[in-house]
């Protein structure tokens, strides 16, 4: 018979959730309308988000601090670093510092912290807290309010904490929120559910449905993100947002960062791990990914580009 | 079109319940058909019309392919599905390293050994490479006979890189066919490899870089030659064009699995080695990129790669990839819960507690033997989940560590009543001293930890 492309129609799209404003300049996540870009033209490219901590991270692989150690000392300049010599899309800013088992910093420091990066870069801002169910919240909101305007991505609103607080948070000062869910389809539904009926819109949410590393359960990330867009394009409202991805996970695998002579040096496996965890989750629908390695981050942004021009 | 259901099996099966082929009835033998556990012969009582239409029926969307022979032997193809929550995907990704038939003798001989001895173990299995890709470099036919011949005794199947039909039957001619994969046929040699194909009965790729439109009209062709082994070869095209290469293999494969199109139903096979031709970058970046575009082709669909980087750093990545994305995702990847030994051990031996889950276990078990540790560990049954992922999900607490405790007979084998816990459950130290009656000692967050703390404090 005669050759046709196997082109799809899809009922629904994915919205589109915008990044940076005011000072920075706009990012753009999202808005497909198909899975592929020979099916039609893809809206945006992927993008990555460099990592940047509030503290100098003792616990970071050496691969990845040869290139940082000297600017460790201060966010700005660690941000600085990523968007001049590694040209990052957006800077995420870890408030890692703010965890009570860490510095318990305040949240006011918090938000000096992310001032000092706002002030250092032009691009858009990812802002994440400790993790810290209970201090999250008021890290956030304090940090919301210093960036007003500037629309960031807060990171994260998850089950175990006062979501409405970030949702809030969100609405009052226009950011979007990260809304996290652990590898669960249903639980990620109920979330965004829930952040919708306290204001946000689609266009203010980024999923992040859980990055498990190259051989640390991708295969659970995979078949979860993959249901994610593809219920998405077929017509699910709570799941038509873009996806993150905390690719940085990949450098907790032993195989990325454990010095072993029979497995070769670090410096090549280390990156090449962080490489096939986004790269993975990118070729299953995921759009904007956390990294940082620079060489990693370089790849995987020069190979999205290809795949959606 | 659909996948093929238990009742679609059952409508062509004699319906008779006889029970020949172990089955109760001829409806559980169909479940079993529909599910790939049973084999189609089983079934005593079908004529040869029912049996041909029945086989054509459980015929998977992608065909499945051999390649080598006798103990060489590999399958590839045989998905159902695009993607793997579906179901999961068969036969794993083939790996093919590129053996230029121009090397000097020795360095020949030593690149067949690298290849034969790569490996590297994971969560219990020893991940290797597949196949070795003999490439005409000299140009020379001759030459390439030669090197064949050298291949006869290898350990893996052969694949042969020639697009001159001379060569390929010379090669052939030594080799004895052996179900060697042929690569390749193009527009310009299709007759002639067709020809070589049906003479020596080998699987025969077709060629076709960038063009499926025109790769679907060669398979056409060999198909009405009658040639139905075969394997597809949109084109490994490298740099700025890797989104084209994506774009063929996707459309590829959604024809084969949900268009059913015959021409495209057969094993896809991409060329990563193709980075490092023509590219001045160091072995370091050139790995890089070649790892690369590997993951992204076998992440959609490749089922065959050949690649030239034997360096370990490069492969390890790759070899994981390929074991995670042929997991069942149907199934936890667990061990048997109980007692394991390691080195010698006896009434005083220290007592580790751990989870069944495949990786945990696998890597508590590498540290231990690495660490050359004397002691007994007990693998607590967590349907295969991760210490910290079980302790979160109710599978791991006080309660289930003193049932294995009293069920596994440890109690029995050593004197103390001392066991050490993970790093990670910490939190849980005091529930199961009370529940178990044992002292319990936290170790280290990571098992690789463990060998040191044994000699600190024993
Ligand atoms: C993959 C994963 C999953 C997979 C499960 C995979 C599996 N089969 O276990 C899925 C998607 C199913 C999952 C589900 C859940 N998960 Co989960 N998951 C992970 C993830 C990403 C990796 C886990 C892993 O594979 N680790 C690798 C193995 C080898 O590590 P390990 O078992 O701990 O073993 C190491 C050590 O413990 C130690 N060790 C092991 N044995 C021994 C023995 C001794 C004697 C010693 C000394 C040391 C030692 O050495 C080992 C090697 O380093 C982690 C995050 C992360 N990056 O760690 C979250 C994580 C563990 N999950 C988490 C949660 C909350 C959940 C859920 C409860 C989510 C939910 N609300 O539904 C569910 C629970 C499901 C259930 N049990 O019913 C949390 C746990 C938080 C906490 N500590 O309380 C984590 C940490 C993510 C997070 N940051 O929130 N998860
Ligand atoms: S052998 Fe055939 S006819 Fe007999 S029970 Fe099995 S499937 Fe049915």
């Amino acid at each position: 018979g005669d050759f046709k492309p196997p082109i799809k129609e899809y009922p629904s799209k994915i919205a589109q959730v915008q990044l940076g404003d005011g000072s920075r300049k706009p990012v753009f996540l999202g808005g497909q309308n198909s899975l592929y870009r020979f099916e039609e033209p893809q809206p945006n490219p992927p993008v990555v988000t460099f990592d940047v901590f509030d503290i100098p991270m003792p616990g970071l692989p050496r691969p990845i601090r040869e290139h940082f150690s000297d600017v460790m000392e201060s966010p700005g300049e660690w941000a600085k670093k990523a968007v001049k010599d590694y040209g990052a899309n957006l800077v995420t800013m870890h408030l890692i510092g703010t965890g009570p088992k860490v510095m318990d910093k305040s949240p006011r420091e918090g938000a000096q912290a992310v001032e000092e990066v706002l002030q250092a870069v032009d691009v858009p801002l990812v802002i994440g807290a400790s993790g810290d169910p209970i201090k999250d919240p008021p890290v956030l909101e304090a940090a919301a309010e210093t960036a007003e305007g500037e629309r960031c991505l807060l990171a994260s609103a998850n089950m175990d904490l006062d979501y409405h607080r970030l949702a809030k948070a969100a609405v009052d000062y226009d950011h979007a929120v990260l809304s996290w869910a652990i590898t669960d389809v249903n639980m990620q539904k109920s979330l965004n559910k829930y952040l919708m009926k306290d204001g946000l819109k689609q266009e203010d949410i980024v999923m992040d449905p859980t990055t498990c590393a190259l051989g640390y359960g991708i295969e659970f990330s995979i078949d979860v993100i993959t249901r994610t867009r593809l219920g998405g394009l077929k017509g699910d409202p709570d799941l038509q947002m873009p996806m993150s991805s905390g690719t940085t996970n990949a450098w907790g695998s032993r195989e990325a960062w454990m010095k072993k002579e029979e497995w070769g040096p670090t410096d090549y496996r280390g990156p090449l791990w962080e490489i096939f965890t986004g790269l993975t989750l990118m070729l299953n629908g995921v759009d904007i990914f956390m990294m940082l390695h620079p060489d990693s981050v370089r790849i995987l942004r020069e190979i999205g580009e290809t795949f959606t021009k | 079109m659909a996948k093929v259901t238990a009742m679609d099996v059952y409508k062509l099966l004699p319906q008779t319940n006889c029970g020949d082929c172990g089955e109760a009835s001829c409806m559980a033998f169909a479940t079993k058909l529909s599910e790939k556990k049973a084999d189609l012969i089983l079934c005593t009582e079908l004529d040869d019309k029912s049996f041909k239409k029945l086989d054509n029926l459980l015929v998977p969307a992608v065909k499945e392919i051999l390649i080598g022979k006798d103990d060489k032997a590999k399958i590839i193809g045989g998905d159902e599905v695009l993607y793997r929550y579906e179901e999961s995907y068969y036969n794993q990704t083939l790996f093919a390293i590129d053996l230029p038939d121009d090397l000097e003798e020795s360095e020949f001989n030593e690149r067949i050994k690298t290849i034969e001895n790569i490996e590297f173990e994971r969560t219990g299995e020893l991940l290797k490479l597949d196949a070795i890709a003999l490439r005409n470099k000299s140009e020379d036919p001759s030459k390439f006979a030669e090197a064949a011949k050298k291949l006869k005794s290898s350990k893996y199947p052969v694949f042969l890189v020639t697009l001159d039909p001379i060569a390929m039957q010379k090669a052939l001619e030594v080799i004895g066919g052996d179900r060697s994969l042929m690569y390749a046929a193009t527009k310009d040699n299709l007759f002639e490899m067709a020809e070589l194909a049906k003479e020596y009965d080998c699987p025969l790729t077709v060629f076709s870089p960038g063009d499926i439109e025109k790769m679907k009209d060669l398979v056409f062709t060999l198909r009405s030659n009658g040639i139905d082994d075969i394997v597809l070869d949109p084109g490994t095209l490298t740099g700025e064009a890797i989104g084209d290469t994506l774009d063929n293999f996707v459309m590829s494969r959604r024809l084969a699995i949900e268009d059913k199109d015959e021409d495209f139903r057969f094993p896809l096979l991409g060329v990563p080695a193709l980075v490092r031709l023509n590219n001045e970058d160091d072995e370091v970046k050139n790995g890089t990129m070649e790892a690369t575009i590997a993951s992204t082709l076998m992440n959609k669909y490749a089922d065959v790669l050949i690649l030239k980087g034997t360096d370990i750093w490069e492969l390890i990545p790759i070899l994981t990839l390929r074991q995670s994305l042929y997991t069942d995702p149907r199934k936890p990847q667990a061990v048997d819960p109980g007692i394991y030994e390691f080195g010698d051990v006896n009434e005083n031996s220290p007592v580790l507690l751990t989870t069944n889950f495949a990786l945990t276990y696998y890597t508590v078990e590498g540290d231990l033997k690495s660490g050359n540790a004397s002691t007994y560990l007990l693998v607590l049954d967590t349907i295969g989940k991760a210490v910290d992922v079980a302790i979160a999900g109710g599978q791991f607490d006080g309660k289930a560590v003193a049932d294995l405790v009293k069920k596994c007979g440890i109690e029995d084998k050593v004197k103390t009543r001392k066991m050490i816990i993970p790093g990670l459950a910490a939190p849980l130290s005091g529930e199961i001293e009370d529940e178990t009656g044992w002292d319990v000692m936290v170790g280290p967050r990571d098992s690789s930890a463990v060998p040191d703390f044994i000699d600190e404090k024993f």
